[in-house]
Order: C-alpha cells, then sequence, then structure tokens
C-alpha cells in the first residue's frame, strides 16, 4: 500500500501557478513545493508538469534543479520522474558509481515486474541513446557482467506454474555452487535470470526445506566480492524484496554500509507503491517507527519532503 | 503427349520443392493401369521391384519425404497467415527442439528482426510456451554457444540514430585483437566479443564493421572462424547478403530437409521487410534473379505462392 497522501481535488494548472509564486524572489518556498509536490500522486505530477510548460515555456524539473538543492533537490528531482525514467536514471548512476553501487541495478532489475523493467528499458533508450545492458557489460566483466546483464535483459515468464521437479533440481544446483565458493556460477546465472520469479520463490523454499537454511542466510558470510554481494541482492529481492527494503531503510538510518543514498531511494521508489507495508516490517523489527528515525537522523527540508512521502500529517 | 514426355512431366512433377499438383492431376489422373506399372516399372527410385512376387511397391522412405512435398505449401500458407510473433516464437522453439542444426534460425530471429519484432516474439513465447525463451535457450543448449544464444535472445537493442565512432573505432580494435589472439583463446571464450555483437545497436556495429575492414582489410565474418559467430555478424551487419546466401543453399535439388526449409522461413518472414533488398543482393551475388531461380526449382501451388510472396511491393 502507498504512504503518500494524495489530495483528490486538485487543478494542475493551480498548482502550477502555486509554484512558481513559490520560486518568486530569493530562494525558493520549499515549505509549498513540499505541500504540493508531497502530496500529488504520479498522474497529477505529470499533469503539474504540463501545465507548468504550457503556462511558462519551461521544464518545471528544470527550474526546481536550479531553485533548490542538495538531498532536497535530489529527491524532489527523482520523485517528479516517471517512474521508468526515474529508474533509468538510478541505474545510470549506480553503473557509473560503479563497484559499490552495482547492487542497485541487481534491486531495480529483480523487484520490478517484467513489463515495468521493460519500461525502464525503453525509457533508458530515450534518455542515454544506448541500452541498459551496453552500459552494465561495458563497465563490468566476469561473473558479475554476466549476472547484471542477464537481470536487466530477463523478460521472465510471469506465470503461476511451478515445476516441483525443476524446482529440487535447481536448488540443488545452487547448493552445490555454494557449498564451493568458487562453484558453478554459470548455472547459478543461469537459474537466477532467466527462471519465472514464482519458480525461483520454490526453488529458493526447496533450498531451505532441503539444508535447513535460508539461500540468502546462507549467502550472508560469503558477500567478499562484488558478483557474491550482487547475487545476494538479487535473491533477497525475488524473494521477499519488502524484507529487503526494510534492511536497506534499517542499515541507511543506522549508516551501516556505504548505501547512503538507500533512505532516499527507498522512499521515493516505494512511496506510491507499497512503502506502507516495508514501514510495518520495520516497525515489527526495530520497535520503532520509521518516521521517528528519519526525524531523528535527517534534516531540514529534505527531512519534511521525505516525511511528507511517509504521509507524516503536517 | 507422347508418353516419354509424360514419364519426363511426373518425374519432374514429384522433383524440387512442393509437387506440380496440376501435371499430376492431368497425367498421372489420366494414366491407365498399364501405363502407370510402366511408371512404376521406369521409376525405381520410387518403387521396389518385387521379382519375387511379380509387383511393384512404394518406397517408404519416399512415400515420407513426398508427404513433406506436398505439406510444403500448406506450411508455408499457415506460416504466412501467422502474426509474425507467433511465427517467431515457434521457429525458435523448433530450433531448440531440434538442436544444435538448427542454432542458426536462433541467430537469424534474434539478430535480424527488430528490437520491437524480437520483443514481440519474446511475449509470444510465454504465452505459448508458458515459459520464457532465454529460460529455454539457457537450459536446452548447453557448452559454447549457450552464452552468445542466450545473450542475443535477450537484447533489446537501442534504436537511435546516436552512435560514438570512437567507441566503435576501438572496439574494431578489440574483434581485431581477439582474432588475432585466437589461437590462445578462442573467440568463443571471449566475454568482450560477446558483449560487443550482443549489446551495441545495430548502427554502431555497422560502424564497428566498417573500421574493422579499414584495419584488416578484409570483412569481420570472415576473420571468424566460429560459424555462430560468422552468423550473428552477417545476420547483424549484412543481412540481405545472409538471406541471400540461405536462399542460394536452400534451391538447389538435393538438399536435406531442414535447408529446404529454410526457403519458406526467410520468403514469409521477409516478404514484407526487405525482399526487395534481397533480391537486389541475390541477383548480385549469383547473377541470376531470385523470382527465376525458384520459378525452375519449385513446383506447382508452392511455387505459385512463394512467386507472389517476393512480388509483393515490387
Amino acid at each position: 500500500m502507498a504512504t503518500i497522501v494524495v489530495h483528490s481535488q486538485t487543478s494542475p494548472v493551480q498548482d502550477a501557478e502555486a509554484l512558481r509564486l513559490a520560486f518568486k524572489g530569493w530562494g525558493a518556498d520549499n515549505k509549498a513545493i513540499i505541500a504540493i509536490l508531497g502530496h500529488r500522486n504520479v498522474h497529477q505530477r505529470q499533469q503539474i508538469r504540463k501545465a507548468y510548460e504550457e503556462l511558462f515555456e519551461e521544464d518545471l524539473i528544470k527550474r526546481l534543479e536550479s531553485e533548490i538543492s542538495g538531498d532536497f533537490e535530489r529527491a524532489v528531482y527523482r520523485w517528479m520522474l516517471d517512474p521508468a525514467d526515474r529508474d533509468a536514471v538510478l541505474i545510470n548512476v549506480a553503473i557509473r558509481n560503479g563497484n559499490k553501487d552495482y547492487h542497485v541495478v541487481a534491486e531495480i532489475a529483480s523487484v520490478l515486474s517484467t513489463e515495468e523493467l521493460l519500461a525502464v528499458r525503453r525509457a533508458y533508450h530515450n534518455r542515454y541513446k544506448r541500452s541498459i545492458e551496453e552500459d552494465v557489460s561495458a563497465h563490468t566483466t566476469g561473473h558479475l557482467r554476466q549476472l547484471l546483464v542477464g537481470l536487466v535483459s530477463s523478460f521472465r515468464y510471469e506465470g503461476d506454474e511451478i515445476n516441483a521437479k525443476l524446482a529440487q533440481t535447481e536448488a540443488n544446483i545452487i547448493h552445490e555452487s555454494v557449498k564451493e565458493k568458487k562453484g558453478n556460477n554459470e548455472e547459478v546465472i543461469r537459474i537466477l535470470t532467466t527462471r519465472s520469479k514464482t519458480q525461483l520463490v520454490a526453488t529458493f523454499n526447496r533450498y531451505r526445506d532441503e539444508h535447513g537454511i535460508s539461500i540468502s542466510k546462507k549467502l550472508l558470510d560469503q558477500t567478499s566480492d562484488d558478483f557474491q554481494k550482487t547475487l545476494h541482492t538479487a535473491i533477497r529481492c525475488i524473494n521477499d524484496h519488502k524484507k529487503y527494503y526494510e534492511k536497506v531503510l534499517r542499515n541507511a538510518i543506522k549508516k551501516f554500509g556505504t548505501d547512503e543514498d538507500g533512505l532516499s531511494r527507498v522512499i521515493v521508489t516505494r512511496a506510491e507503491k507499497d512503502l506502507r507495508d516495508i514501514k510495518e516490517l520495520y516497525y515489527k523489527r526495530n520497535s520503532v517507527h520509521l518516521e521517528d528515525e528519519v526525524s531523528k537522523e535527517t534534516s531540514g527540508d529534505y527531512k519534511k519532503f521525505i516525511l511528507t512521502l511517509l504521509g507524516k500529517h503536517d | 503427349m507422347a508418353f516419354n514426355q509424360e514419364l519426363e512431366a511426373i518425374t519432374q512433377a514429384f522433383s524440387g520443392h512442393g509437387v506440380d499438383e496440376k501435371s499430376l492431376i492431368a497425367v498421372l489422373g489420366k494414366w491407365d493401369p498399364l501405363e502407370r506399372e510402366t511408371y512404376r516399372k521406369k521409376t525405381s527410385h520410387f518403387f521396389i521391384e518385387d521379382h519375387e512376387r511379380q509387383f511393384q511397391r512404394w518406397n517408404d522412405h519416399c512415400v515420407r519425404l513426398l508427404k513433406h512435398e506436398f505439406v510444403r505449401f500448406k506450411n508455408a500458407v499457415v506460416l504466412w497467415s501467422m502474426h509474425p510473433w507467433e511465427r517467431d516464437a515457434r521457429l525458435a522453439k523448433e530450433a531448440l527442439k531440434k538442436g544444435s542444426i538448427s542454432y542458426g534460425v536462433l541467430i537469424e530471429i534474434a539478430c535480424t528482426r527488430s528490437s520491437e519484432e524480437l520483443l514481440g516474439a519474446r511475449k509470444a513465447y510465454h504465452s505459448l510456451f508458458d515459459h520464457s525463451i532465454e529460460e529455454d535457450v539457457a537450459s536446452h543448449i548447453h557448452g559454447n554457444d549457450r552464452k552468445l544464444l542466450v545473450a542475443l535472445v535477450s537484447a533489446y537493442r537501442y534504436e537511435g540514430t546516436k552512435v560514438k565512432d570512437d567507441t566503435a573505432k576501438s572496439e574494431a580494435k578489440t574483434l581485431s585483437n581477439a582474432i588475432k589472439n585466437a589461437q590462445n583463446k578462442p573467440i568463443v571464450e571471449d566475454d568482450e566479443v560477446i558483449r560487443i555483437l550482443a549489446t551495441r545497436s545495430k548502427l554502431h556495429l555497422q560502424a564497428v564493421y566498417k573500421h574493422y575492414k579499414e584495419i584488416s582489410g578484409k570483412n569481420l565474418e570472415e576473420d571468424l572462424n566460429d560459424l555462430r559467430f560468422k552468423e550473428t555478424v552477417q545476420c547483424l551487419c549484412t543481412p540481405q547478403v545472409y538471406f541471400s546466401k540461405v536462399l542460394d543453399a536452400a534451391l538447389k535439388n538435393d538438399v536435406n530437409k531442414n535447408i529446404k526449409k529454410s526457403l519458406t522461413r526467410v520468403i514469409v518472414t521477409r516478404a514484407d521487410i526487405d525482399m526487395k533488398e534481397i533480391k537486389a543482393e541475390y541477383n548480385n551475388l549469383y547473377g541470376v534473379s531470385l523470382p527465376q531461380k525458384i520459378e525452375e526449382t519449385a513446383k506447382g501451388n508452392y511455387k505459385d505462392f512463394l512467386l507472389t510472396l517476393i512480388a509483393r511491393g515490387g
């Protein structure tokens, strides 16, 4: 379930005019920006952008970029993009950031549905004049490359069918590969990047039933290199992405690990999807509300914006 | 007609691609029992003489072969009326089932279709076979061909006009080095070669092709001594040459049934795309027009159907 609180009776023209007003003078009225954009869903935001362009002959996003700054600007910028375009930008940034951020590519490619991933691939073509797989493969090598290219190029079957025998066979293949650390990575990559998600979840369940430990826990102590780390991310995202996102948020708030962008990324990309479920998971796991933690760890307009997306009432 | 001419007509009616229904009706249909017996006695490649019991019987193998020829027209009609997506999905599935002799068809589909056409084939594959095409390719194909083929069927290439010429030049150099080093490291194991061929846009690859020629004096596919890579480059960079060669191989009189099938496949799948260019290239390469060659080698309704398809759009 989404967390943003949307106002249904809005007029894109009024919003565009209000934003224009917010830009007037020295410095922007960030409160007004948050009050409007933080309470509009994706369709409303698209209409506001269109209305602003028609009224003032200027791209709202470009204007926002010049009016605000820092973490606040980055969050608002991403919030304003179409979801597919946003993910394309996130992937491109992750590729350019290199080693520490390849897991973001795996995250996006693994969480999205088949059609959503396709839309991201199209958006990437439009924005960067290249394909995602071109860029990912040119920046990586070996098994990491194979895994990432396979993940971003997948066009998974989305049916409910489960082949139990296959799940057994492939759980065994994964087990054998994980046992000897440098095991048959190619087979694991094949399974993970081509099977349907339903089949994969059945395979992961089979693994857990057979070996008493979930595959993601098993891999926890083997995240030594980028390939293992990325593999781990992909498996966790396919298996239970809400649990994965809870962990990303937890790590970001505790400033544990290198995914500094995690807080902003998860909240902006999931606010209109399942952030409410992730919030509940967070509370269950940590006995404290996500909003309270965010309140403590962030500040200024960025904090106000993020809290708005989290559904906090002013 | 004198009887000998009639015999010749029936022999002709049964040789080549398809059967000459009209002659069979006009001549065979009118022959009396004695004439038919003479036909059987004089056609030893179809009929086996049982000297002991004084009769001639059909060679079963020939009957099976003839069945293929009678059904060639029906197959062409069915394939032609199919949605292009279903067509490509079914061709791919059949190629996978047949094994390595048919992998060229997978390469043909993956590399000569536009990005959207290939995507459509992948969607149709989901619908028809409850699996993704990359799933089946990855699990059915082992060894060296797997990496290349999975990468090719998963591609969603950028189709815009932007090409970075320095990158194309440097990638031509990479390919040249890989080819020179093929003794130490076979091309099939070279991830960089696969990366370039499987992810770059077709326009980019044409630039690479051009630069390669400038560097080494030869065409890229001539220097690649692995069949699959050769086919890949031909399909991506010079598709009309590729199709002309496939057609020429098929339009011979004594070819195996897989090669024979490619006549229907190429004409049906390209009639609405680039048949005009293929005809021109065919003429260029072989000094004879494609319609004329088909007139000589194919028979009956099948022949007329093919000629009609080729004549479309001039």
